[in-house]
């Protein structure tokens, strides 16, 4: 008998097992309580939620560890936690720490602005950022076990989330059209691994789950991406900035299970006062724009 | 040909109609209550147990449940479907659907970084069998009336009482439809015995 972790299937299987459900960003214990309460199925703890990131400026970088201790401490669904993209020491100590994922995130300062962590050395699953089939490819290269639309973090804005998720979908829909010989070709010109093309080709669909990320901030939104294909969501900003994040947390999960069915959506967006305020995309400078901090 | 639902409110769906469909049974989306009627038989996925039993409550699932196994109807709970079923939960006050006569501990074996692919040898279903298990939970304590189908280092991984099955891990995210197979057989025995007649 034989007793293996951190496999490949354990790892993916742990994100699958998220599916049709809803991550909430939380900064402290009592926000990761209500958030299990609502029926979130996992939790992002943070130092601060990606709109005060985008509000206080400077480096951002993984959060103090005794936050992430208290949301571990506080919920029995799982903790996730966020590094610097190729911040590999910040991965390691979240890992030892007990994090069960960590999101190798834009969100945060890169540390690295060449290269992403080797995920497969871990024990611990990642989901990465992606913004189009190359760089879910590159990440799942990389041994990112599951991914999520980058979208714009922190605007409360859900027009880039949809772009990314609409573009992944499109060109997985063009590579499974396509003959082999001209596989080659498009990984040479997407930047992707042949090998994982070939897979994606076969399966018509990436080997791992894709959440949307990036700007979902009411019942609708997390509705939208689900209807666009998107294996569950993550919301960040969204909840503990509307005014009543109770309400708004159950909401959208209830919207996600059930996001088509159209009447009980209009039901769940009653009465849940002001969503978060949100950022128009054309006022953000090139150097504000969080998705561009990778490829 | 028989018909199984999944309970699709949140988690590994997909996967496990994947496996139905290849033991040549009809698999279908269990998203609202009255479809309980159309099936023969239930699967309660793996996923989120506390996630699970807000969206059970939320949409009136819980009695309906309840009644489906009453009526004999058999029901397969993998990793947070084993939790659903249990009598009681290790520290929690109240359980879940409790249907079946046994204490459960969540997250047993410990956190992400702890889950493990093990062989099993699964009685009804085979030997060498791949299980993977996701902060998987494990039985504590069953009652005279469960039988006990598989363990890993002593502790209770699957488990059996009537009309219910229960296993701690995922089978299905492996290939191996052994168990599927053998559920499919319970659901088959009991539509072609007198009593589900009489129902």
């Amino acid at each position: 008998m034989t007793n293996n972790t951190g496999t490949e299937r354990v790892k993916r299987g742990m994100a699958e097992m998220q599916k049709g459900g809803v991550i909430m960003d939380v900064v402290n214990a009592e926000q990761a309580k209500i958030a299990e309460a609502a029926g979130a199925v996992a939790v992002m703890a943070l130092e601060r939620v990606p709109s005060d990131i985008r509000a206080a400026g400077g480096v951002a970088r993984m959060a103090d560890p005794t936050i992430t201790e208290e949301v571990l401490n506080a919920v029995s669904i799982p903790v996730m936690a966020k590094a610097r993209i190729g911040h590999i020491v910040e991965a390691r100590v979240l890992e030892a720490m007990g994090a069960d994922y960590i999101d190798e995130s834009e969100v945060l300062t890169p540390a690295d602005d060449v290269y992403h962590i080797n995920k497969s050395d871990f024990t611990v699953p990642f989901v990465c950022g992606c913004r189009n089939l190359g760089e879910a490819a590159r990440r799942i290269g990389e041994g990112a076990s599951m991914l999520r639309t980058k979208g714009e973090p922190g605007t409360g804005n859900i027009v880039e989330a949809v772009r990314h998720m609409r573009q992944v979908q499109s060109e997985i829909r063009k590579v499974t059209s396509m003959s082999r010989d001209e596989v080659m070709t498009y990984a040479k010109e997407i930047g992707a691994p042949f090998e994982l093309l070939l897979d994606i080709r076969e399966e018509g669909r990436l080997p791992v789950v894709n959440f949307a990320a990036g700007g979902i901030a009411t019942p609708s939104d997390a509705a939208l991406m689900m209807e666009l294909g998107a294996d569950g969501v993550f919301v960040g900003s969204g909840i503990f900035k509307s005014d009543n994040p109770e309400k708004f947390a159950k909401s959208i999960v209830e919207a996600t299970t059930h996001y088509q069915d159209y009447k009980l959506i209009a039901e769940l967006s009653k009465d849940l006062g002001t969503a978060m305020k949100g950022v128009e995309m054309s006022t953000l400078e090139a150097g504000d724009r969080m998705q561009d901090r990778s490829e | 040909m028989i018909t199984i639902g999944v309970l699709a409110l949140q988690g590994a769906v997909r996967e496990h109609m994947r496996s139905i469909e290849t033991c040549a049974a009809k698999a279908i989306e269990i998203k609202h209550k009255e479809q309980l009627a159309d099936i023969d038989g239930l699967i309660l996925p793996g996923g989120e147990s506390t996630t699970m039993r807000r969206l059970i409550d939320s949409y009136g699932f819980f009695e309906a449940i309840q009644q489906f196994g009453k009526q004999g109807k058999p029901i397969f709970g993998t990793c947070a479907g084993l939790i659903l079923m249990a009598d009681e939960v290790e520290e929690q006050v109240q359980s879940h659907l409790a249907l079946m006569d046994m204490k459960v501990a969540r997250n047993a074996f410990g956190r992400q970084v702890a889950s493990f692919e093990a062989s099993l040898d699964i009685k009804y279903a085979g030997n060498d069998f791949k299980a993977v298990f996701i902060r998987a939970p494990y039985i504590t304590k069953v009652g005279p009336k469960v039988e006990i189908l598989a363990t890993w280092q002593d502790k209770i991984v699957a488990a059996k009482q009537d009309n219910y099955l229960c296993t701690a891990f995922h089978p299905e995210l492996t290939d191996d439809n052994r168990i599927m197979q053998y559920f499919v057989s319970m659901v088959k025995q009991r539509e072609g015995s007198p009593v589900a007649a009489e129902i």
